[in-house]
């Protein structure tokens, strides 16, 4: 509970009176001190608050400390059984978001003793608990996430991160290309192995289960795995390249998921996925079970958009992709900036920076509000997912780089001569993008050019150009920077 | 068949001229340059035979050229690619990657299956070239 401003003049006590039974602002029993020099070992958390009308911001501040860390509403004489100045969390900054008044960011310290090791599950409960509920604010969102070192350390990371994924799949210097099976629900066994062979023996590198196929009536995990890594096989002998489809374990229990992910390493498969949704517990043992079986692990982000879209509520997608990073995938889905769903081109080169860099500096056009050191922890292969085509590979290339796993779903299997056609068209745009890249042409406003004359020679990227050419998707985004205001790129 | 390991298989063969800009661009980023030969494509076989030491410290690009055309000389017919390598902290991997140098005829791979229990299947492939052997693959 958060005591108003004009309460407090009347009901404050004089510091002598800390202990007594009753309620006080947080600002007093210590979660506020503008002075506090963060140690190296803090985590640190910057918020956007919007307090409610009449609640001094600096005590909305405290009071995110306090519920994020130690405190309850009243004060408790049971405090005074610990160091609890060390155990507080400590709001140090408090700022008006410029241009929007009514929202603040406020920094808050919280001494690394706090937090489980190596446990996402334990951060979690503590940073976004229960403070999300918190009546004296109108919302609240976290925007990123200082994690030090000595935390860092406490976590394994990816299974096997970019540069062993590429060494294991013999691919280098490119993008790698997926494709999603669709229609994500209602295809049998076989007629779905039929959708992976096509698109891999024409040029894709991975084919995906969707987040929603688990085992449903219409399919049971098991005839797709069987029939999915036919399909895999058969394209890797049609190739001569490594091939795989991400096999999803998503499942009610983990027991269950254990299960499936065991079939798909007696079948040979090179990935599995899993959801977002199974949550960071389950998450962080399939990581462990990757690392220790060999697989590749994909996350799907499902259902982040209902807490990482909304510019004042939730959690940043930023935060998630550091916790997925400490708490240890493969690849995770990061956002297209071009293709169909959210995604603000400086927030997107924020998250992409924060899966696959070594250090990333503080940018706030990013969003980025701290440096953040990941000790040689491996990368993140973002993925990029979502009403893309190969009419935008120059785009694509220039927006994502080349660590990346383009997905072209609709893009491949819509293509007017055939699923293996489209893979081809995709393979093809991007391997002269990047040709053209190399060779030190302007390739991002020569990008169309390039695609046609390829085109020439490719009927399958001339049929793809022509379907799908001039789609774009061009809406304003939710989620932007505060520095700098960009429309979505077409 | 068309084997597409490498960067760049889904594109018409590389001229010199276009393979002298891919190795200007490496040189630029400060990678150096390798040449590999193989006659056993199998995908998974990534220890191609090694046409000589890494060229760490060649910075002209027609001297590389002229490695690979010294490789496809003693090699015509086999497999010939070109690595760039990228030592910086962080990656410590290869960087670039493609083929520039094809046998004229591609046999490809069998795919053998193993019916087992439950329906599993175990997979393997098999490149028909190396049913010869080694050195004599690619030969009439």
């Amino acid at each position: 509970m958060t005591v108003l401003e004009s309460d407090v003049e009347q009901a404050s006590p004089p510091a002598s009176d800390r202990w007594a039974s009753g309620v006080i602002p947080y600002k007093q029993m210590g979660y506020w001190d503008a002075d506090y020099q963060p140690k190296d070992t803090d985590i640190l958390c910057a918020f956007r608050i919007t307090p409610q009308a009449g609640v001094d911001p600096e005590e909305a501040a405290a009071a995110v400390a306090g519920e994020s860390s130690t405190a309850t509403w009243t004060v408790v004489w049971t405090d005074r059984l610990t160091a609890h100045e060390h155990y507080q969390a400590k709001a140090y900054r408090c700022d008006e978001v410029p241009g929007t008044p009514g929202q603040y960011i406020a920094l808050i310290a919280y001494d690394i003793d706090l937090f489980e090791e190596g446990s996402i599950a334990n951060l979690t409960s503590s940073i976004i608990g229960n403070v999300f509920g918190f009546k004296a604010l109108k919302a609240l969102r976290l925007e990123d996430m200082r994690i030090p070192p000595h935390y860092v350390k406490t976590f394994q990371g990816p299974p096997h991160g970019i540069v062993m994924e590429r060494e294991y799949l013999n691919k280098y210097g490119r993008p790698l290309l997926g494709a999603t099976t669709k229609p994500k629900l209602g295809l049998s066994a076989r007629n779905y192995g039929r959708v992976v062979y096509e698109a891999l023996r024409g040029g894709l590198d991975f084919t995906k289960d969707d987040e929603n196929i688990n085992s449903q009536p219409f399919m049971r995990w098991r005839d797709r795995y069987l029939s999915s890594m036919e399909a895999v096989n058969k394209a890797e002998a049609a190739t001569g390249e490594v091939k795989g489809h991400y096999l999803n374990v998503t499942a009610a229990d983990m027991e269950s998921m254990y299960e499936r992910a065991d079939f798909a390493k007696q079948l040979g498969s090179v990935i599995i996925m899993m959801d977002l949704t199974v949550g960071y517990t389950a998450m962080t043992s399939m990581s462990k079970w990757a690392r220790r079986n060999g697989l590749i692990l994909h996350l799907h982000r499902a259902g982040h958009g209902t807490y990482t879209r909304q510019k004042t509520h939730g959690v940043s997608f930023r935060v998630i992709a550091k916790w997925v990073r400490l708490l240890g995938v493969d690849h995770v889905h990061a956002g297209t900036v071009v293709g169909k769903l959210e995604g603000d081109p400086n927030m997107i080169r924020g998250y992409y920076d924060t899966c696959r860099q070594g250090f990333t500096a503080a940018d706030p056009q990013k969003g980025l509000y701290f440096d953040q050191d990941w000790v040689s922890m491996p990368g993140v292969m973002p993925v990029a997912s979502g009403g893309i085509h190969a009419g935008q590979m120059h785009q694509l290339l220039d927006y994502l780089g080349e660590d990346t796993v383009l997905q072209f779903g609709g893009g491949t299997i819509g293509h007017p001569m055939g699923i293996a056609a489209g893979a081809t068209a995709n393979r093809v745009a991007l391997e002269v993008m990047i040709q053209a890249r190399n060779e030190g042409r302007d390739y991002v406003n020569e990008g169309p050019d390039i695609l046609r004359a390829a085109a020439k020679w490719s009927p399958e990227l001339r049929a793809a150009l022509d379907v799908w050419g001039d789609i774009s998707f061009n809406y304003e985004s939710t989620d932007t920077s505060d520095v700098l205001s960009t429309p979505t790129s077409a | 068949m068309r084997i597409t390991q490498g960067t760049f298989s889904y594109l018409p063969d590389f001229t010199d001229e276009q393979i002298t800009a891919q190795l200007q661009y490496c040189l630029d980023k400060g990678w150096p340059l390798s040449v590999e030969f193989t006659d056993d494509p199998h995908p998974r076989n990534f220890l191609w035979d090694m046409w000589e030491l890494p060229m760490f410290d060649m910075a002209d690009p027609s001297a590389i050229l002229l490695e690979i055309n010294r490789c496809r000389k003693v090699h015509p017919n086999h497999y010939i690619r070109l690595n760039a390598y990228d030592r910086t902290l962080g990656r410590q991997t290869t960087a670039l990657s493609f083929i520039v140098n094809r046998p004229p005829a591609e046999p490809g791979f069998r795919l053998q299956r193993e019916e087992g229990p439950d329906r599993q299947v175990h997979y393997t492939i098999h490149a028909y070239a190396t049913d010869r052997p080694e050195g004599e693959r690619y030969r009439d």
